[in-house]
């Protein structure tokens, strides 16, 4: 009788049609995949994207030098240098990352105590050349100048778990 | 002067002026296949396919035909050059000459000739000598196995096609492609024969090297067959004549079981409907099968595929020439 059951099922293309009906049935599905650079997917505020550094509203630079995000990249992709500005508040004079080494955890927007330097929610930055992805201090400003109110937005959606 | 233009060169401007008409959009609704493959296939993995060029992606086609176009041909040193360069042609050419006996609409058939059935049969087997001279020119060991695979492959599946059009000429009783049609006027050919026919869609798969019989184009195994070391118009060629292959085996699956350019039923709202319309109709459903097949079954292996073709439908089909025979004699019904 299974034999019986096993030989009829073959014959029938049992298997087959359950398969090809399944195949259609998916056929009619709604799509998983979104059509890219026109439509894109959301994202969180806790997105760590392409870096910025940050203004005050009144434009004074947040950075203050205290190279915290230096000490604390696992990456070592951030090099700083800072000297005393001429009003005597001490200021960077050179702040690079090396995009090619950045693994993007996040830690140097933790460490920062005055959130200067932030991962935007910039995901689209692809380079032709490596040397473009060397960031400096007027590219991460440009950034900063470029995202800010993404940048304060997601912020504040984020604060209120921090 | 006035003799030879109307009793030569006019009839063969004419001739020409209809194989285009036939190649022209023959070539479009291939282009237009690959659209639809990949749409299908990419619907039925719930992804998109393609949607970048135009509308829907519409014009990708046009965009793939002119990446390959503007590419350079390599030629490699090892291959024999001439037979190298003829093979996709012949693939090519083979393809789209099947299509000069196909009847579109009652009378539509560009050379409507007795033997119908036979020059098709001759036509796709012919096909095989385009992969084996790829696979021998190319002179690279995929590219070998891949037409090694591919001929025993077609050999195998074209005895039982041979035998399942027997079941079809002797219920008909004509060779004419035509003829075979309004024979079906009453009844499609599928439903009295309805395991050849599905045997029938099965061994097509098989002869046009398509999933889940693609063994000669087998990616995983022989990177990518007889064709590895075809590039740019070579490779297009056959690329192609594949398509070409695919919808012209359709095209026959279409006359030979689902009616040819014949309705459904030939009631009022079905008459309305010309001829060649429901026979484009029939071959796109048949090809949406070819498709659909792919998105569903994974590769045969090749000693299943041989044993398939051997020990499966060879003996089925052989059974049924011999069932449909005896049935027709018994009950006296052979045509006249």
């Amino acid at each position: 009788m299974i034999a019986l059951d096993r030989v009829a099922r073959s014959f029938l293309w049992q298997e087959l049609v359950v398969g090809f009906a399944l195949t259609l049935k998916y056929l009619f599905k709604r799509k998983a995949t979104l059509n890219y650079p026109y439509e894109k997917g959301p994202l969180s505020p806790r997105f760590r994207g392409e870096h910025a550094l940050r203004r005050y509203p009144n434009g004074e630079e947040r950075c203050i030098a205290c190279k915290l995000c230096e000490a604390v990249c696992p990456a070592q992709a951030i090099t700083i240098e800072s000297e005393p500005r001429a009003d005597g508040s001490r200021r960077t004079t050179r702040y690079d990352i090396d995009m090619t080494k950045c693994i993007y955890c996040g830690f140097c927007e933790e460490a920062c105590p005055v959130d200067a330097i932030v991962e935007g929610p910039n995901f689209e930055f692809a380079a032709e050349t490596r040397a473009e992805l060397f960031y400096n201090k007027e590219k991460l400003l440009a950034n900063g100048a470029r995202w800010e109110r993404e940048i304060a937005q997601n912020l504040a959606a984020d604060a209120p778990y921090r | 002067m006035a003799e030879i233009w109307s009793g030569t060169l006019w009839p063969v401007l004419v001739i020409v002026f209809y194989i285009l008409l036939i190649a022209v959009p023959l070539m479009l609704a291939m282009a237009y296949l690959t659209y639809a493959e990949r749409k299908i296939i990419g619907g039925m993995q719930l992804r998109q396919g393609p949607m970048t060029v135009g509308p829907y992606g519409l014009l990708q086609p046009l965009a793939d035909g002119a990446k390959l176009f503007f590419k350079e041909t390599v030629i490699p040193t090892g291959s024999n050059k001439i037979v190298f360069v003829l093979a996709p042609m012949v693939t090519f050419v083979l393809a789209l000459i099947g299509w000069a006996v196909i009847p579109f609409g009652y009378g539509l058939v560009l050379a409507d000739i007795n033997v119908g059935v036979l020059y098709l049969f001759a036509i796709s087997s012919l096909g095989v000598y385009g992969i084996i001279m790829a696979g021998w020119a190319s002179n690279s060991r995929y590219a070998f196995l891949g037409a090694l695979r591919s001929s025993a492959q077609m050999v195998s599946y074209e005895i039982a096609i041979g035998l399942i059009i027997i079941n079809v000429l002797i219920t008909a009783g004509s060779l004419n492609l035509s003829e075979i049609v309004l024979a079906q006027s009453g009844l499609w050919y599928a439903i009295p024969h309805f395991p050849m026919f599905m045997i029938f869609i099965v061994s097509i798969l098989a002869e046009t090297n398509r999933h889940p019989f693609d063994l000669p184009e087998d990616e995983a195994t022989l990177v990518t067959g007889y064709n590895v070391e075809y590039s740019s118009m070579t490779f297009a060629l056959f690329f192609l004549g594949e398509y070409m292959n695919m919808i012209l085996m359709s095209a026959i699956a279409v006359i030979l079981f689902l009616g040819g350019w014949l309705p459904p039923f030939a009631i009022f709202p079905f008459t309305l409907i010309p001829g060649p319309i429901w026979f484009i109709l029939k071959i796109c459903l048949v090809l949406f099968v070819f498709i659909w097949a792919r998105a569903t079954l994974p590769r045969y292996r090749y000693d299943q595929l041989m044993r398939l073709g051997w020990k499966v439908f060879l003996p089925l089909s052989l059974a049924w020439v011999v069932l449909t025979s005896g049935f027709l004699v018994y009950f006296d019904m052979l045509p006249r």
